[in-house]
């Protein structure tokens, strides 16, 4: 394991403290990964601001789920560092050295990353409640009757009141993977990651899951998505990163990236995935909505997929409230 | 299933009919099926299914009917059976006592045998390769050795090793020190022969069970931070189950009667009891049929309980439960209550 060259010595502390942004800093430096002979990061630096919302768009095999992979430990880095809020994911880091931690410390740093899979990954055997309160219990400690009860109510964030006790079998796809999000947000992670979640779904169940996606927008939570939704990709990211065979193409604002793509690749990229009724319905929009604040309205092409009747009744209008155990200042 | 298809030659027989009668598919109502209206628009809830006829099926059943009729005829009529015998015998009180010694063997055995099975499936697993060889080398040996051997082997320790003792080598200090022919009971080499044995099978079925969940619930629950004891315990172990459990079952069966195994140490279980006694009166087949009997009833009741455990295991892996046979009995019973005189099938 060496160092990425050149990288400055990292800050151990938030460089704003008084923000009390709920939401961690990233910083992926020189991260390199090998599968064998196949390298899929080839040098990957990219610094993830706290509260942000950062889609990662690239066509398969580029690396992008890898990358995220490496975010929380899934798979180790080949070479280089990451780093959530100043900590070393995986090692403890010794001038030169990289000492790897112990399982029980990786845990730990999972506990603030949370993760949202492309297949919901949900514990078949456990009820709805019981799948978001698992976490809570076993990794903090929570004891059962309080771990529950913000099952509850995070399920309820996400539109599943009526679902508390239903097991992931009985759902749909789209259902599953809101009660995933619920499942990740328990342990009120500093960053979520979606690994392509809604690349399971059939059409019409997306705009529910992308929904409630949105909603966490508010929430101060720093969001990695890897995604091929890129009217959504334009709709909620304050920075869209190209990715290519291993290595970032372009990054930026997604009224750079999206509609002035500077490089060949992205701009091939963009054409591929933006075929048929999708290019048609997402030409004529030159210009991005503000970045920053998720758009109350859904976006000019969402008439395209009539949203599914529960995705209105989700706690989505932005003057809702978020429960207080999701905003208030993380203990541990 | 059957989507039925209204032909012409039917419609054509009633003195209505229309041809117009052509494909459709049923909505399931009972009714005697009436001619179809000469209106144009056809009313298409009177089409009704007509359940597909399987003659094979009744031949096969009425075959198997009288080969069983035939066996139950014999077994009561067959005066060599000594039934009367079977029944002087069958809750003598040294059967019940050989009876409840087998019981007390499976249960030992058996817990030995899936505790330390759990125990070598988890360690197989483990990244660490000393720990995965000590049980691939445990499975390797017990598979391979005889029942018999093993029983004669833990049995006869004492000749290999007289004494056992535990201290602290090299020093006057023991806490423990004994005959080795004193401790080695028949039901203590008899727990550990079925026991270790057992274990050595287990464990291969328990890792297979494991194997058979999906990685992704590993990898989800790492990534929410459950620790590596809850990951199997709650997430992995409990899903493993459904794929354990019938194969599990058939090991506690055989186990059941692998117990009678235990006669060449003459401990009084079930069988070396029946052995004793036929042995003594001659009646060997009804002796050996109250040996059959009661390892019918011990199956019987595992059985239930396999039925009652997988149900339970089946939770969320099935949409909707299926109704137990009580359920299910109860059900038929209710509705054949309301209407006692129904109308001809």
């Amino acid at each position: 394991m060496s160092l990425h060259p050149g990288t400055a010595p990292h800050t151990d502390t938030d460089p704003h403290p008084d923000t009390a942004s709920l939401g961690g800093l990233v910083e992926i430096r020189g991260v390199h990964k090998s599968f064998g002979d196949l390298e899929v990061l080839r040098g990957i630096d990219l610094r993830i601001d706290p509260g942000s919302v950062t889609v990662i768009l690239g066509p398969s095999g580029s690396g992008k789920s890898t990358l995220l992979r490496t975010i929380n430990h899934l798979e180790p880095v080949s070479q280089g560092l990451i780093s959530v809020d100043g900590e070393v994911i995986g090692y403890r880091r010794e001038g030169e050295l990289l000492h790897e931690l112990h399982e029980k410390e990786v845990l730990r740093q999972r506990t603030s990353i949370g993760m949202v899979f492309q297949s919901f990954n949900l514990f078949a055997h456990m009820t709805a409640v019981g799948n978001v309160a698992e976490a809570p219990r076993r990794a903090l400690g929570v004891p059962r009757r309080e771990a529950e009860a913000r099952a509850r109510e995070l399920l309820t964030l996400v539109g599943l009141s009526d679902k508390f006790d239903v097991y992931p079998r009985q759902l749909s796809g789209g259902q599953q993977q809101r009660v995933a999000i619920a499942r990740a947000l328990a342990l009120r992670p500093k960053v979520l990651l979606f690994d392509e979640p809604t690349s399971a779904l059939d059409p019409e169940l997306v705009e529910e899951v992308l929904a409630v996606i949105r909603s966490l927008t508010r929430a101060g939570t720093t969001l990695v998505i890897v995604t091929h939704e890129i009217s959504f990709a334009r709709d909620v990211a304050d920075t869209v990163v190209f990715m290519d065979q291993g290595r970032i193409v372009e990054q930026g604002p997604p009224a750079e990236v999206l509609d002035r793509p500077r490089h060949e690749r992205t701009r091939a990229f963009l054409q591929r995935v933006r075929t048929g009724a999708e290019a048609a319905d997402e030409d004529p929009a030159p210009t991005s909505p503000p970045p920053v604040e998720p758009s109350p309205a859904p976006p000019a092409d969402a008439p395209r997929r009539p949203s599914h009747p529960s995705a209105t009744a989700l706690a989505l209008d932005p003057t809702t409230p978020l429960p207080r155990y999701l905003t208030e200042d993380h203990q541990s | 299933m059957t989507s039925s298809v209204v032909s012409p030659e039917t419609t054509q027989r009633t003195p209505t009919a229309t041809p117009a009668a052509g494909h459709a598919t049923a909505t399931g109502h009972h009714e005697m099926s009436c001619p179809p209206p000469a209106a144009p628009p056809e009313d298409l809830s009177r089409l009704r299914v007509v359940p597909a006829r399987h003659p094979g099926r009744v031949v096969l059943a009425v075959g198997v009917g009288l080969l069983v009729a035939v066996v139950l005829y014999s077994f009561v009529t067959n005066p060599r059976w000594e039934w009367g015998v079977v029944a002087q015998w069958f809750f003598a009180e040294s059967i019940i006592r050989g009876l409840l010694e087998t019981l007390k063997l499976t249960v030992m055995a058996g817990a030995v045998g899936f505790g330390l099975g759990l125990a070598l499936a988890l360690m197989r697993l483990s990244k660490s390769g000393l720990i995965s060889s000590v049980s691939w080398t445990f499975s390797w040996i017990f598979r391979s050795t005889p029942l018999l051997v093993q029983l004669l082997l833990w049995y006869n320790l004492g000749y290999l090793y007289e004494r056992i003792t535990l201290g602290i080598p090299l020093t006057e200090i023991t806490f423990f020190d004994a005959r080795t022919s004193d401790l080695m009971t028949p039901m203590l080499a008899a727990v550990l022969g079925l026991g270790l044995h057992q274990a050595a099978y287990a464990a291969e079925l328990i890792r297979g069970g494991i194997l058979s969940v999906d990685q992704g619930q590993l990898e989800a629950a790492s990534a929410l931070g459950i620790p590596a004891r809850d990951r199997s315990l709650r997430i992995v172990l409990p899903q493993a189950m459904r794929a354990i459990l019938p194969t599990a079952f058939n090991e506690i069966i055989g186990l059941v009667k692998g117990t009678s195994i235990v006669y060449v140490l003459a401990h009084a279980e079930l069988f070396f009891t029946i052995q004793l006694i036929y042995g003594r009166t001659q009646q060997v087949l009804p002796m050996l049929l109250v040996a059959t009997l009661w390892y019918v009833v011990i199956t019987s009741a595992l059985s239930v309980g396999q039925y009652y455990i997988e149900r339970h295991y089946s939770k969320g892996a099935v949409r909707t439960l299926p109704p137990t046979p009580l359920q299910k009995a109860r059900a038929r019973l209710a509705r054949l209550r309301p209407t006692p005189t129904g109308a001809p099938a």
